[in-house]
This record gives C-alpha cells, sequence and structure tokens, in this order.
C-alpha cells in the first residue's frame, strides 16, 4: 500500500518544529504548541485510516542499508495508532503544562518536540535498526530534560534514568544482534512470522546453540526497565520526582508506554514461547509490581513520589494482563481465546487510560506547585476545595480515574485485564485485587488531605484554576469521561487488531 | 582526477613553504583552498566512479629494472577513505584557524602529511605506498615537536621510533616478498596472483601485519598513540586519529591480509585456544577495545581519554578485519571512515574549542567552570560527538560497529562478548567526560569564579562552526544512510576478499 508517507511526516514534523523552536527564544512554547496540535490533528488522521481487519496499514518500505537487513518500513496498527494519538496528546499536554519556563525555552521545547519525534518513530517502525534508532532518541532529550530543568537531585536521578536505560538498550541491542546473525533479517512482520513457526528458535539455535531463551530474557530485560517492573524499577521515583512536571507527564504518559508497547509488538511475538515458559516467574513480578507499587504510593509523603509509585501499580496492571495471557491455547478452547482477547484489549487501554490520567494528574501537581512556590508535599496542602473549588473538582475527576471508578476511563481497561486475567491466572489475579484495594486508599487519602479539612495559611489565598487552565484541562477530563462512558470508541478500532495480533502469537 | 588530490597537496604545500613568512591570513586561506579542492576532487571521483570496480588512473614504468611502476588506482575501499582524507584535511584547517607561531609553516607540513596519505590510499604499487607512508611520517614529527604541548619532544620522538620500527617491519617483508614471488613486479595486483608459498606467508603475515598494525594503535603496540594525540596541536591530533591510524589499518588489509592470505590459516596446532595468527590479532584487537575503554575511564586529562578511546575505536577496526567476511571486513572499513570523522570532532572540541578558552585540560579544573553555560556550543557540539562516539543508533559508529559485531559473531561469539564490553564501557567513558567537562553540577572554586566575572571566554569563531557541523553531519548522514559508503565498500571487499589480486 503506497501513497502518501504520512507516518514520515508525522515523525518529521516534530523534528522540524524542534529546529524551529531552537532558534525563537521566547516564542519557543507557541512554536511548541502549534507543531503538536499539528501532529496530533495528523494521528487523528492516522487513526481513521486505519485497515478494518486489524492488519498493519499505512505501510511505508524503502530500501536503506540491505546487507545489513536494515529497512525503512513503516506502519501501523491500531495498537501503534492508539500509542501515536497518546503520545500527541500527552506532548500537547505538557508543553501546555510548561508554561513557566525562564531558563533556554528554545532549547527546553526543541528537546520535547525531538522526544516526540522519539515516540513517534518507535512507534512506527517495523524494523530493529529503524526502532532503535528512536528508542535511543527519546532518551538524550529526556535525559537532559531531567539534567537541566530538575529538581535539586536531578544529577543523581538523570544519570541513574540513563545508565538504567542504556543498560535495558545495551541488553536489547545484543540479543537483536543474536537474531540478525540467525536469520538475516530485522524485520519485525518478518520475525513474527518466523517465530509463529518456530522457525526462529531453529534458526537460533542452528547458529548459536540453544540460546533463544537467553535472547528472551535479555529482551524482556530491556522492556522490563524501561515500563518499569519490579525489581526494575528503582531509577522511577528519582526520576519522576526530580523532572519538571511537564517532563514527568511526557516521562510517565507516554514514554513508560513505550516500554509495554515493546513487549507486545517485539518481546511476545518473537519469543512468546519462551516467555511461556518462565510465564510463573513473570506473573510473581507482575504482581508484585501492582501489589509494591501500591504499597510505596501508600507510604509516601511527596505527591510527585505517590504519583510515581501508583503508576508503577498501573503499569504493573498490563504486565499482569501480557503475562497472563502468554499461555498456549487449544485452537478449540473458545472461552480461553475470549479471555486473552479481553485482556489484551484491556491492557491496550489500560495503556491509554493511565497515560492521560497520570500525565493529568501530574498536570496538577504542576500547578499546584506554581501555587504555592514549589511545595508538593501530601501535609502542605488542605481543605483547597473551598478556595478553589474548580481546581479540586477536575482534579478529583481525575483522581478517581486513577482509581478506577467505574463511569471514567481507569476502570474499563482495568476491568478488561481482570476480566481476562481471572480464568488465566486466577491466583495472580486475586493477589492483584489487593493492588487495586491499596491504590483505592492512597487516592483516598490524597484527596481527604488536599482538599478537605483546615484550610492552612499558605493556601487561604490559593487562587483558582483561571480561564486559560480551564479551558486546557477541559478536553482532557472530558476525554476521561467520553472514554470512561463510550469505550467502544477505542475498542472498536483496537479489537480487530487484538484478533489479529493474537493468532500471530504462538506460546 | 583522484591523482590530483596527491598532486594538489604537494604543490600546495611547496607554496607555502616558499611563502614568505609574517602573512598568516594568506597560508589560512591558501590552505584552505588547497583543502577543498582536494575535497572536491575526492567527492567528485568518489560520486563519478559509483557503482564501478577498481579504476587505474596512472600507470607510468618507474623503476623499469625492478619492475616497479608509478600506479595510482582506486578501488571502493581507497575512494572512501580519499573521501575521508579530504574531509579531515578541510576540518583540520578550519580548526587551526588560530595558529600564528610560524603560520605557512604548519600548514606546509600540514598539507604534506595530508598529501602522502593521499597518496597511500591511492598507491597500487608496493614501493610507492611504502614511499608515501614514509612521507606521511616526516611532517608528522615536526607538527607535534614545534607546534605541540605536553611534554612534545618526547611524544614526538615516540610516534617517529614506533612509526619506523613498524615501516622497517614492513619493509622486510615487502622485500622478501618481491624476491619470493620471482615475478619481477612490486604490483599489488600482479603480486597477489603471484601465489606466495604458503610456509612464505606463514612468516612475512605476521611481520608485515604487526608493522602496520602499530601505526593503527594495536594493543600493546598503542602507547605512541595517547601520549602522541596530547601533545600534538588541535590538527595533528585530528589527522593523526582522523587518518593516520587508517593509514596503519589500511595496510593490514590492502598488503597484509590481500597478499598473504595463507598467513591467516591454522598453524595445526592451538595453545589455549589459539590456533592461527587471525586468532593470536583477533585477541589483540579485542583486549585493546576493553584496555583502551577501561583506561579511558580512568584518565583525569581530557584529551587522554579520547586519545585512548582511539585505541579502543581502532581495536573494531582490527577486529572487523580479522573476520575475514564480508560483512565484518566491510564494518572494519566503514569503521574506518567513522572513527576519522568522529575522532577529528572530539579532538576539535577538546582541543581547539575548549581548550584554547579554558587552557586547562584537567576534568577537574573543568568542572568547577561551568561550561554548558559558559561555552554552550562546545557542550552541545560534545553531546553530538559523545553520542556518535557511544555508537548510538543514527550515527555512523553504530552501523559499522555493529556490522564488525555481527561479522566477529560468525566467527566466534567470544570475541562479541569481550568487545560488548568495551561498548558498554565506552558509554561509562564518554559519559562521564561528558559530565565532569560539561554538566557538572560542582561549585566553582573562588579562583574560577573570580576569572569567570573578570573575563568572559572568547566566542566561538565561524570555523569552529563550520567545522564542527561538518563532522557532525557527516556522520550522522552515514548513520543514516549508509548505504552511500557500502555501496562502494561491499563490492571492493568481495573482490578483495575473493583473492586474486585484490
Amino acid at each position: 500500500m503506497s501513497g502518501f508517507p504520512v507516518l514520515t511526516l508525522l515523525t518529521v514534523l516534530p523534528l522540524v518544529g524542534a529546529a524551529i523552536a531552537l532558534w525563537s527564544g521566547r516564542h519557543a512554547r507557541a512554536v511548541a504548541l502549534i507543531t503538536t496540535l499539528c501532529s496530533l490533528a495528523l494521528a487523528l488522521f492516522v487513526w481513521t485510516r486505519l485497515p478494518a481487519n486489524g492488519s498493519i496499514g499505512l505501510v511505508e518500505r524503502a530500501a536503506w542499508a540491505p546487507s545489513l537487513g536494515i529497512e525503512y518500513h513503516l506502519g501501523v496498527d491500531g495498537l501503534g495508532a492508539l500509542m501515536l494519538v497518546l503520545s500527541a496528546i500527552v506532548t500537547l499536554m505538557s508543553v501546555d503544562a510548561a508554561h513557566r519556563v525562564h531558563h533556554q525555552p528554545g532549547l527546553y521545547f526543541g528537546l520535547v518536540l525531538t522526544l516526540e519525534a522519539g515516540l513517534f518513530g518507535s512507534f512506527t517502525a517495523l524494523n530493529f535498526f529503524h526502532w532503535f534508532l528512536f528508542w535511543e532518541l527519546s532518551l538524550i532529550p529526556a535525559f537532559f530534560l531531567i539534567k537541566l530543568w530538575g529538581g535539586a537531585r536531578r544529577g543523581p536521578a538523570a544519570t541513574q534514568f540513563f545508565i538504567y536505560t542504556m543498560a535495558g538498550s545495551a541488553a536489547l541491542l545484543v540479543a537483536f544482534l543474536a537474531v540478525f546473525v540467525s536469520t538475516g533479517s530485522m524485520d519485525f512482520p518478518h520475525l513474527t512470522l518466523l517465530a509463529s513457526t518456530g522457525e526462529l528458535e531453529q534458526m537460533v539455535t542452528a547458529h548459536l546453540g540453544p540460546v533463544t531463551f537467553w535472547l528472551a530474557i535479555g529482551v524482556l530485560a530491556g522492556f522490563a526497565v524501561k515500563v518499569p517492573m519490579i525489581p526494575f524499577h528503582t531509577w522511577l521515583p528519582a526520576a519522576y520526582a526530580e523532572a519538571p512536571s511537564p517532563v514527568t507527564m511526557l516521562l510517565t504518559g507516554a514514554m513508560s508506554k513505550m516500554g509495554v508497547y515493546g513487549l507486545l509488538r517485539i518481546a511476545i511475538p518473537l519469543f512468546g514461547a519462551q516467555i511461556a515458559q518462565i510465564r510463573t516467574p513473570l506473573l510473581v513480578l507482575a504482581v508484585a509490581t501492582v501489589v509494591m507499587g501500591a504499597w510505596a504510593a501508600a507510604a509516601q509523603k511527596d505527591l510527585k513520589r505517590v504519583f510515581a509509585y501508583s503508576s508503577v501499580n498501573h503499569l504493573g496492571y498490563c504486565l499482569l494482563g501480557i503475562f497472563a495471557l502468554a499461555v498456549p491455547v487449544a485452537a478449540t478452547d473458545a472461552s480461553a481465546q475470549a479471555s486473552q482477547a479481553a485482556a489484551l484489549n484491556g491492557v491496550i487501554l489500560q495503556m491509554f487510560n493511565h497515560g492521560l490520567t497520570a500525565a493529568a494528574l501530574f498536570w496538577f501537581v504542576a500547578i499546584m506547585q506554581s501555587r504555592t512556590g514549589g511545595h508538593r508535599g501530601i501535609d502542605d496542602f488542605g481543605g483547597l476545595r473551598k478556595p478553589a473549588p474548580v481546581l479540586a473538582g477536575l482534579m478529583g475527576i481525575a483522581l478517581f480515574s486513577s482509581l478506577g471508578l467505574p463511569g471514567l476511563n481507569g476502570f474499563v481497561g482495568e476491568f478488561l485485564i481482570f476480566r481476562g486475567a481471572f480464568p488465566l491466572a486466577w491466583v495472580g489475579a486475586t493477589v492483584s485485587l489487593l493492588g487495586l484495594l491499596v491504590t483505592a486508599t492512597v487516592i483516598l487519602t490524597v484527596i481527604q488531605k488536599v482538599f478537605w479539612g483546615p484550610v492552612p495559611e499558605r493556601c487561604a489565598s490559593f487562587p483558582d484554576l483561571h480561564h486559560g487552565e480551564r479551558l486546557a484541562l477541559a478536553p482532557v477530563i472530558g476525554l476521561m469521561l467520553l472514554i470512561g462512558l463510550l469505550p467502544q470508541l477505542i475498542v472498536d478500532s483496537v479489537n480487530p487488531t487484538v484478533v489479529n495480533l493474537l493468532t500471530h502469537w504462538r506460546f | 582526477m583522484l591523482a590530483w588530490t596527491i598532486y594538489l597537496s604537494f604543490a600546495g604545500a611547496l607554496v607555502l613553504a616558499l611563502l614568505p613568512k609574517g602573512k598568516p591570513a594568506v597560508a589560512r586561506w591558501l590552505a584552505l583552498a588547497v583543502a577543498v579542492a582536494g575535497l572536491a576532487l575526492a567527492v567528485t571521483g568518489f560520486v563519478a566512479s559509483m557503482g564501478q570496480g577498481r579504476l587505474v588512473i596512472v600507470d607510468l614504468p618507474w623503476v623499469p629494472s625492478m619492475g616497479v611502476h608509478f600506479l595510482l588506482a582506486a578501488d571502493g575501499i581507497s575512494r572512501v577513505l580519499v573521501l575521508l582524507t579530504g574531509l579531515a584535511a578541510v576540518a583540520g584547517v578550519l580548526f587551526s584557524w588560530n595558529i600564528e607561531l610560524r603560520t605557512n609553516e604548519f600548514f606546509a607540513f600540514f598539507l604534506a602529511l595530508i598529501g602522502g596519505v593521499y597518496g597511500v590510499f591511492l598507491s597500487f604499487d608496493l614501493l610507492l605506498l611504502f614511499m608515501f607512508y614514509e612521507i606521511a611520517i616526516v611532517p608528522k614529527y615536526f607538527l607535534i615537536a614545534i607546534w605541540g604541548s605536553t611534554r612534545r619532544e618526547y611524544a614526538a620522538m615516540k610516534l617517529a621510533l614506533y612509526s619506523f620500527v613498524g615501516s622497517a617491519m614492513v619493509l622486510i617483508g615487502l622485500l622478501a616478498a618481491y624476491a619470493t614471488s620471482g615475478s619481477h613486479s612490486t604490483s599489488l595486483i600482479a603480486l597477489g596472483h603471484a601465489g606466495l608459498p604458503v610456509s612464505f606467508q606463514m612468516w612475512a603475515f605476521p611481520l608485515v601485519f604487526t608493522g602496520f598494525a602499530i601505526l593503527a594503535g594495536m594493543w600493546p603496540f598503542h602507547t605512541w598513540a595517547p601520549t602522541g594525540h596530547v601533545a600534538a596541536p588541535t590538527a595533528a591530533s585530528m589527522l593523526l586519529a582522523g587518518v593516520v591510524m587508517k593509514l596503519g589499518a589500511y595496510g593490514c588489509l590492502r598488503v597484509g591480509i590481500a597478499l598473504f592470505p595463507h598467513g591467516l590459516d591454522p598453524w595445526g596446532f592451538s595453545f589455549a585456544g589459539i590456533g592461527s595468527w587471525r586468532d593470536v590479532f583477533a585477541l589483540l584487537a579485542v583486549v585493546g577495545i576493553v584496555y583502551g575503554a577501561l583506561v579511558a575511564l580512568v584518565q583525569t586529562d581530557f584529551k587522554f581519554v579520547i586519545g585512548y578511546s582511539s585505541v579502543s575505536h581502532m581495536g573494531f577496526v582490527l577486529l572487523g578485519l580479522m573476520t575475514l567476511n564480508q560483512i565484518g571486513v566491510t564494518g572494519a572499513v566503514m569503521q574506518m571512515f567513522s572513527h576519522g570523522i568522529i575522532a577529528g570532532l572530539l579532538f576539535a572540541i577538546v582541543g581547539r574549542l575548549v581548550y584554547n578558552r579554558t587552557h586547562t585540560r584537567q576534568l577537574a579544573e573543568l568542572e568547577t567552570m561551568h561550561l554548558s553555560k559558559r561555552l554552550p556550543f562546545a557542550a552541545w557540539a560534545f553531546v553530538i560527538a559523545g553520542m556518535a562516539s557511544m555508537g548510538l543508533p543514527g550515527f555512523s559508529g553504530f552501523v559499522s560497529e555493529l556490522q564488525v559485531l555481527v561479522g566477529a559473531w560468525q566467527v566466534n561469539p567470544w570475541w562479541v562478548a569481550v568487545a560488548g564490553v568495551g561498548i558498554v564501557v565506552g558509554v561509562a567513558y564518554t559519559w562521564r567526560a561528558l559530565q565532569k567537562a560539561f554538566f557538572s553540577d560542582a561549585l566553582p572554586s573562588a579562583h574560577v569564579l573570580e576569572q569567570e566575572h573578570g573575563q568572559a571566554l572568547a566566542p566561538i569563531t565561524w570555523s569552529e562552526v563550520t567545522g564542527v557541523i561538518m563532522l557532525a553531519g557527516v556522520s550522522l548522514f552515514v548513520g543514516l544512510y549508509p548505504k552511500i559508503l557500502l555501496d562502494a565498500i561491499e563490492p571492493a571487499v568481495k573482490t578483495l576478499l575473493a583473492g586474486g589480486g585484490q
């Protein structure tokens, strides 16, 4: 399918915007806003042009460096397109929230837009080289955004973030090197096909001996760091807390999805059988991520760290869903297949919903910080619903969405994940319910301490959201309600992709 | 046409040497004009002969009684390296814009060195190649001894001695090959067809290969490289790392491997897993990769970090050569090009952009200077150069190191495992240097603060900006579109590995 190279345009657009922003000084934010709005429009256009059968569409192919298996191969299915839309929304939100960048705004917004290009590139790439290029491209701006605009302990936080992710990348690179040496291909669809017939493992074994299992571990490790999965999560709280809040929105809203996306696009399709072998330990880790993430959030006093750990918890549900469905299912077992499809639908929805909700929560933190001179401890606030009822109302909706209240977006994904996971891995799913419970306490505690109770002195004259902020936040909160009430807006496009993916996966 | 790169450079050197003293501006512009013309010729030659095999440029009898010809020719490998030389020459002139001491002599030596390098890459006659190889060493000595810094006489002497020892080894091997072949020709093409006896190749190969590899910075004969790089003036470090080390690697490939292919055959016995010269040199290569990286990690002098990183990166070239397969050797040639560009850029940043303004290269002192704020251009140039040097995808180094690793994996996965450690350490030392030199949070000392208020650092000049953009742009372009070089290198490597006179 050839035609207008819309995916290339989508990736190049933020890079062009970044170049302009670099040289436009104080007007950089305006440039970034225009660029991200155009990107969102383009991403939505891509969303409407998906093939109805859930296969990969809008394909662009061109020779690049054939002798190295490198090909310019782009395309999206429902999963990729949804991530494009999410990235575009989150970047727009982040730019919107960053109206207080006084120090080198040109560089700041240039880096943000480069990061967006990295996201777009990695969500559309179908060749390892291309994918890896953008995967790394997103890492560099993220590092500098933390390092140059972060809080007091930004230096160690940025370094830790960089080193962890680099180590993960190295593991990925080695694994793919081995795959390339064995198969001569770096093309995701082609390798998926080889894996679905079991040829991939045979070829790897023929070339390198019985190492397929270790390659699977390498790939898993690379993504586990990015998601993050316990015990690879230790970089996250420091990075999320030290990064300026608009950057944290990008980190949690969009970049953490690169990890989950990688599991779905690369790890499971290529190494499904190996992952199925170690499904039990992986499930244990996923459940640990869910429960301990929530538990750690309960122990925090800093709002950013609360939401950071609650992000770990929410992405844990994605891991739970993915590893729960990684089990061989007989072709005749319709009910198990339905469970797999439900879990995968849930995972994809959860990726989108968590991105939206978490980005919104960090936005609210940014607003609260800017009004109180940088305070962000739970105990620094109180009774905000009196001086700032609109803020309390809108943030309350976002908090309840994070809690997973039915009627809001957060509920749908988690519900589908549990619907799918219970029949496939009932122990893990049951224990994970504990995570839901703890999260509920955490969120309710935040609501209680921040919105209710006596108003401390520093919050007495806390200004409510002004019109600009209301205008910017309304669409986000509206989207939470819309997806909560009409999840089929997303599911209708994602479900064909889910069915298509599951037919190509072999466990 | 490519031959004119040689003639033009030497002519330029001659004119500059004869130029009246005291006119530095004239000398600079003249040198730049010659370097740009050379680059233009190299580019034209590269584009015009795209998709073609080896083309003979000039073939004149020189010493008929010995069968020596003035034989210049170029295949894909030569053309890529000539292109590299052209780029390095232009960048070198741009980053030497501030040379005030004996400017015309400086550029005369500089162009003579460049002319010799062009000559080596284009010679297909053994004696001619060797002559150009020696011509390249002499100006290098003077560039370091006259315009150098830290312990320059020592470094210049060390470099010259190492080079001459290497040359002597090469010369013995070459003369023996000439005598043994009995073909009465010193043409590389003819000698390649001569079919030298296997037993002869077995001892001639390690001799010639080691001789050349000394100049390529092979461990444990690398020690001239870091001291030489550090002592040399910026442009000379750039050329040293950028093209001179490539002369050695090129000789290893063009003469060592091509003339004595059977020197790499197994010995018939093995000791601790080492069963051929190939295993020996591959082992030295991977040791060099890791050793260079580890030593770079603990340096206190910024320039030594880059100096040792060159040893590490050149290890990839040698490892690629020892794979003896299509993808690995192609990767080695790619790595020669890539490292030439990136090392040039790194030395330019450290030596010219930073040192000329701060007058210190000690990381501990740079740490207190807040260079990311005071020299943002240098800081971001180093970010890009560092990313390229780490081998991040999108830059030329990623492609070449990937190829070398893929090629090595097909031969011996252990080589890859060890080299992989080198890559990880490579990320670490680049990272450390970047953090310490530019993005440190350390509080400035009183002395530095005083200086900061007293005098601002000199602004970045147009020549520096041009040079940085050119080198970084080339690395990025080749990283994103490696096909442009691969199309030239791959067929040439294929012919060369298939034997039969290159």
